[in-house]
């Protein structure tokens, strides 16, 4: 393509109608790429779904999570008229505990990300706008919290401070520092140089002027991307916590700890253990779902655009 | 060479950081170790006699040069439980979390090469397609999921494997293997996808190249072409991937270790959390930020040996 306006317009006019046409192919491939598809609504929905049930989960006629009946204890699903989705070993209504652990998943899943993403934003872009000394040191940094095993500082952190959804969330957010700050580090190195920048310089803006300004905003949209996919494996990652019995103690419901809980009695009523895995995998698959169409979407947007 | 010897410098003040990490985050922050080796009932004096023995009344900067030290000269200290050195209680380990990262990398790539490589020579066909929404679900699932799908399949309701437990070797290469199986799947189900997808996007555009042009033009065989000329070139993402991953199973080894009984660092390292047996932690974290960084190391050596180019610099991030 670079080599078209150099040649000689007469020579173009025979093939103008072809290209027009593959024009014509290419906005139709794009229009129909602009368009969400079933793997972006069916999710979308069901996330949509799980959030107001975590969020309303007070007002929906729901039995009490922390209520034994001991008339139905492991009972399967639909075998009795009260429990829906049956009851667990110790006789808790599964949909009341299931609705009620959705609120620490995705309270974790959120608060950590966002965390993650504040921070890592500011560090990439010190790093990628500062360059030298700077950078070396962050990414020095960087690469210890890669090195550190992430379960182990967060199983560390709720050994010694005792688990809880602010302690679960504070430090799942640090572990997700990284990644975000890896790509705001990298799109900041891609802006930094770019003309708009040097104009800025030129007019006598200050750094920091120019970096909240000026770099920021072309740098959030492509990190915040990410962030969707990082809500994914926060919640699978205090999915494991809560599952080897360190995240929130022990009444308040969480869905890896009803995994957990349901091993013990896996082959007489594997219900127990599955039923809050299929929630846990929907969710997970649809945050993964909805973030990687909206990634790529962005991508095409910013391809288009340049 | 030069920039090998950067890396290795860098990664070393990297393992210094870590260990400076974990020693601070384990020895400065409350909970006193003292109070629960001397039992509920026992007296202030007691305590503190035990606080002089192992070392609690001096200062922690002091107490990390000396710990530091003895890493380096092959003294881990002692466990404060059971005292058995720490550095045995690893060694006697740590081959149990080797074998199960190399069973379930070795099942990853044995799904991700051929899945990937179908994959890219007929991109966006029905296989390509198929292949990247099972890769989702697939990724989708957290391990100690699988874990548990596994055990309900394969274990109790097949009945074909057991779902817990550990043989020696001595007892037979068989009686080994198959208790790493299920341990191992639970890993590879979900890490081939990421391999895969790698492998595809490199593998396209070498593709392209003209020396497979070339090749297809000679009449040389497809799957040969595959194999023999393709391969090599779209393998450098690959590898990243997968060192990244060894590094990243080494620590999630913990949660599958424990749910298979698996005796391995991972289930030493969570044992000692939970008993709060503060020289078996910093032991194990010293030793598998070690193996993170051994791993990258490797990973740079890798790229040096399939690419000459790269021993000209590379920048890294």
């Amino acid at each position: 393509m670079a080599d078209t306006p150099l040649q000689d317009q007469s020579l173009q006019t025979p093939q103008a109608s072809a290209q027009d046409q593959e024009n014509r192919a290419a906005q139709e491939a794009a229009r129909k790429r602009g368009r969400f598809g079933l793997f972006f609504w069916i999710p979308s929905a069901w996330l949509g779904f799980i959030i107001f049930c975590a969020v309303f989960a007070d007002l929906l006629p729901l039995l009490p999570n922390d209520e034994m009946d001991f008339l139905a204890l492991a009972a399967p699903p639909m075998a009795t008229e009260e429990h829906f989705l049956g009851t667990d070993l110790q006789g808790r209504d599964i949909l009341s505990r299931i609705l009620y652990g959705a609120r620490v998943s995705l309270t974790v899943g959120m608060v950590a990300t966002a965390i993650g993403m504040t921070f890592g934003l500011m560090i990439g872009l010190l790093a990628g706008y500062y360059r030298g000394r700077v950078e070396t040191a962050i990414t020095l940094g960087l690469d210890t919290l890669l090195a550190l095993p992430g379960l182990v500082v967060l199983l560390l952190a709720s050994v010694i401070f005792g688990g809880s959804l602010t302690i679960v969330s504070v430090s799942l957010g640090i572990l997700l520092i990284p990644p975000f700050a890896r790509i705001s580090r990298a799109n900041t190195l891609n802006f930094a140089q770019r003309e708009f920048v040097v104009a800025a310089k030129a007019m006598g803006a200050r750094d920091f002027r120019i970096i909240v300004f000026e770099i920021l905003p072309n740098v959030v949209l492509p990190v915040a991307a990410y962030a969707l996919v990082l809500v994914a494996l926060a919640i699978v990652i205090e999915g494991a916590l809560s599952f080897l019995g360190l995240s929130v103690p022990s009444p308040t419901p969480s869905w890896g700890g009803m995994i957990a809980e349901g091993r013990e009695n896996l082959d007489d009523s594997p219900h127990v253990s599955f039923i809050p895995a299929i929630f846990m995998f929907l969710t997970v698959l649809s945050f993964n779902l909805v973030g990687d169409t909206l990634r790529s979407k962005l991508a095409d947007l910013r391809e288009s655009a340049l | 060479m030069r920039y090998l010897t950067a890396r290795f410098g860098h990664l070393l003040v990297v393992l210094f950081a870590v260990t400076f990490l974990t020693f601070m985050l384990v020895n400065v922050l409350p909970g006193d170790v003292a109070y629960d080796m001397a039992g509920l009932d026992a007296s202030e004096e007691e305590v503190e006699a035990i606080r002089e023995e192992i070392g609690l009344n001096r200062p922690a900067l002091l107490r990390y040069v000396e710990w530091l030290g003895g890493i380096l000269t092959g003294d881990w200290g002692k466990s404060f439980i059971t005292s058995e050195p720490v550095w045995d209680a690893i060694k006697t380990r740590f081959p149990v979390s080797l074998e199960l990262v190399i069973v379930a990398q070795i099942m990853a790539l044995l799904l991700a090469l051929p899945l990937g490589i179908i994959s890219a020579l007929r991109v966006n066909s029905r296989f390509d397609r198929v292949v990247a929404v099972g890769g989702f679900f697939c990724l989708s699932v957290p391990n100690f999921m699988m874990a548990i799908i596994l055990i309900y399949v394969f274990g109790l309701w097949l009945n074909w494997l057991p779902v817990t437990g550990y043989e020696p070797l001595s007892e037979g290469l068989w009686a080994n293997l198959r208790n790493f199986i299920l341990p191992s799947a639970s890993f590879a189900l979900a890490e081939w996808t990421i391999l895969a997808r790698v492998l595809r996007s490199d593998m396209i555009g070498v593709l392209q190249e003209d020396y497979i042009s070339m090749a297809r033009a000679k009449g040389m065989p497809v799957r040969r072409i595959l194999w023999v000329h393709a391969l090599r070139p779209s393998s450098f993402s690959l590898i990243t991937i997968f060192g990244l991953q060894v590094g990243a199973l080494i620590g999630g080894s913990i949660i599958i270790e424990s749910i298979f009984a698996l005796p391995g660092v991972g289930r030493l390292l969570i044992q000692a959390i939970f008993l709060r047996d503060f020289m078996v932690i910093q032991g194990c974290v010293t030793f598998i930020a070690m193996a993170y960084v051994v791993i990258n190391f490797s990973i740079d050596i890798c790229y040096a040996l399939l690419d000459p180019r790269i021993r000209v610099a590379r920048s890294h991030g």
